[in-house]
């Protein structure tokens, strides 16, 4: 999967769970950038995000990540 | 929503919980308000959210408290201001194996006298709560029990030895059940049961519960969140009463028009027939706690009476109320049957191993529920049972005589059907049914039914007054109050309670704030030999006037005029079709002439 391709599947996720179709995410996004993104919307978004790419983030990795790129090079790395 | 029934996808509802319950909500329908509150040993945030959409497409529109993370016994025990405002309807404890800590469960060195006391000790912590929150506001409690625990010390000692952690929490569920049946509005939500289904290593997420408090594992919630949508619509009444059967691999294996009664797949000699004999020995077992069997197939009567009537098929034609086997389309039989039981269209569950009569019966009969008991086009009956059991659409909170006795009232129901058409004069028809009945003020042993009826009787319901049977409780110690049940007997049996009263006395005047019977008894003048006893009971107080209340509801029309034609006068009539009666108790003459009143 090409990172270009994670973007766009991590796109769907977050219009998802923020029942939102205008959002668009890049490197640089952060729970800033989103209206309801707060603490607990987070965790949905973690295990949909788990879930759209069929993995499990580490303990290290969910306290690690500062925004989408982020995340994005995580799940590049776990895709493998 | 299909979406929402079991088999149902859980990452898909977590992640689109969102819209989901937008369309929920925009959907034009009537639902029950309640208020639950949700006190949790973790965070609770989409237990509660998942819960919403379950209740939403069950019909019950929820109102939420939520405890701060891990406050569930402060709040329960001290109260608070908001939770009192709150006043809730419901109240469950979210609390999982997490929740013990370390030094209440037993250590190595404890003596079994130390290991019974720490027992004692947690149990304690709990009922401390129950017994506050009784008292605070004698609200139904939805108590979990715990599940195994993640890990264990001992290992296979763990399960035997009164040091291990499961021994510990399998004796503490133990003495919640105890106490569950020993506290009727204390319920139990088995989510040891329900980890163990779900696997306990997915269950329990190590990351989940030390990065955001979570037990169970998000991947759970849905499960749990379904599992206590079905209690709580149990409590309210809203749970099924009917299955409607397809016969042709659903009941057995084979098509008996084509291979003939003597080649169907059921009985002992094959697996295929040992499967489809288990699914009906289980359905056996639920017409034995009060599920009404039909069946609605496409086929000759001849033929499919001849598959059911095999020495080796479980289910006989006795077994069923009304049977249906012929070529009209799936959806009419089944209202036609809905009609013939006198029970709504949204009572029944449609079980048929073919997906386009599934379809069909959705399209044709959206209220009814439709199983999805196959994946594809194949039959698979060795799923039948699983997805019917938890699909939750008859799970029980208490299980009545009534419930026990279902069956056998439907079938002397036909036949006073067939005594009816003996009979040119109704009066005479009345007579010969030889009907006693009891009509006093509510009682401890009828509590349930009573509260039972008020959440399940739409048709013949005045005021559609909904209560809890804590509520129920409330009016029969509180001596404003005048409340009467009737149970109805006649020659082909006991009907039960089947009508409910309660009046507000007010000086010199009876506000009558429910008046509901059910519908198995209609036209039997069950409520003429009621209304003769409030007026006698109501003047014995010193009531002079009656007031009775008509709101209308999309099910209660049959009653618009039903002061009326028992002798009120119309005092008001408002745009929204409500309407206030009245009537002197004065000059008042006694109605009924066919039923005996009389103790039983």
């Amino acid at each position: 999967m090409t990172r270009q391709e994670v973007f766009t599947r991590l796109d769907e996720v977050f219009q998802d769970v923020f029942d939102n179709e205008e959002i668009h995410v890049s490197d640089e996004t952060t729970a800033e950038d989103i209206e309801d993104w707060d603490s607990l919307d987070h965790i949905s978004l973690i295990v949909a995000v788990e879930n759209a790419f069929g993995i499990k983030f580490g303990m290290g990795q969910v306290t690690r990540m500062k925004n989408v790129g982020e995340m994005a090079d995580i799940i590049l790395e776990k895709l493998g | 929503m299909q979406e929402l029934q079991y088999p149902f996808d859980g990452e898909y509802l977590l992640k689109k919980k969102k819209s989901l319950r937008k369309v929920l909500l925009a959907k034009e329908c009537q639902r029950l308000h309640k208020k639950v509150a949700v006190l949790g040993g973790s965070t609770t945030h989409d237990i509660v959210k998942l819960l919403e959409l379950f209740l939403l497409d069950m019909g019950i529109e929820p109102e939420f408290y939520q405890s701060e993370y891990n406050r569930y016994y402060e709040d329960a025990v001290f109260g608070n201001e908001e939770l009192d405002r709150f006043g809730p309807d419901i109240v469950y404890i979210h609390t999982t194996s997490r929740n013990v800590a370390d030094n209440e469960f037993p250590q190595i060195s404890d003596t079994r006298e130390q290991a019974e006391e720490k027992t004692e000790a947690c149990f304690r912590h709990f009922t401390q709560a129950w017994e506050a929150l009784e008292q605070r506001y004698g609200c139904t409690v939805i108590q979990n029990n715990f599940e195994k625990p993640s890990c264990r010390l001992l290992g296979n000692m763990d399960a035997w030895d009164y040091r291990g952690r499961e021994w510990f929490l399998g004796r503490l569920n133990q003495r919640f059940y105890e106490y569950a049946q020993r506290h009727e509005n204390f319920l139990i939500q088995d989510i040891d049961w329900l980890a163990a289904e779900y696997g306990l290593s997915k269950w329990n997420d190590p990351l989940y519960w030390h990065m955001y408090k979570y037990s169970p594992a998000p991947g759970a919630i849905p499960e749990l969140a379904f599992n206590l949508a079905n209690i709580i619509k149990a409590i309210y009444g809203k749970n099924k009463k009917a299955l409607v059967l397809d016969l042709d691999n659903t009941l057995w294996g084979g098509v008996v028009g084509d291979d003939g009664p003597e080649n169907i797949e059921i009985g002992q000699e094959t697996g295929a027939g040992q499967i489809y004999s288990e699914f009906q020995t289980y359905l056996k077992a639920h017409k034995d706690r009060g599920i009404l069997l039909n069946i609605n197939s496409k086929n000759e009567e001849d033929n499919a009476l001849a598959g059911l009537s095999r020495p080796d098929s479980v289910l006989k034609p006795e077994d069923f109320i009304v049977i249906k086997a012929n070529w009209e389309p799936k959806d009419e039989n089944l209202r036609r049957i809905a009609e013939e039981l006198n029970i709504g269209e949204d009572s029944l569950v449609f079980v048929d191993d073919n997906p386009a009569e599934r379809h069909r019966v959705q399209l044709g009969a959206p209220a009814a529920a439709v199983l999805g008991i196959t994946e594809g086009q194949e039959p698979q009956p060795e799923r039948y049972i699983k997805v019917l059991d938890r699909s939750g659409f008859f799970e029980p909170v208490r299980l009545s005589g009534d419930d026990l006795n279902r069956s056998g009232m439907y079938r002397a129901n036909t036949m006073r059907k067939k005594l009816e058409s003996t009979f040119e004069d109704y009066r005479q028809y009345l007579l010969s049914l030889d009907m006693k009945a009891e009509i006093e003020s509510f009682a401890p042993e009828y509590m349930q039914r009573i509260a039972q009826l008020t959440n399940k009787s739409n048709q013949f319901n005045l005021t559609t007054l909904r209560c809890s049977q804590s509520e129920i409780e409330n009016f029969r110690a509180d001596s404003q109050y005048l409340t009467l049940y009737g149970r109805l007997r006649d020659r082909f049996g006991d009907n039960g309670v089947v009508s409910v009263v309660l009046g507000l006395q007010e000086g010199q005047r009876l506000h009558l704030k429910l008046w509901l019977m059910s519908c198995r008894v209609l036209k039997r003048d069950m409520e003429k030999a009621m209304l003769d006893q409030v007026v006698k009971r109501a003047a014995s107080r010193g009531v002079k006037t009656l007031t009775g209340y008509y709101y209308p509801t999309a099910k209660n029309r049959m009653v618009k005029e039903f002061y009326g034609r028992m002798g009120f006068t119309l005092i008001e009539e408002k745009e929204d079709g409500s309407s206030i009666w009245e009537m002197d108790t004065d000059s008042y003459k006694p109605k009924n002439t066919v039923i005996q009143i009389a103790g039983y």
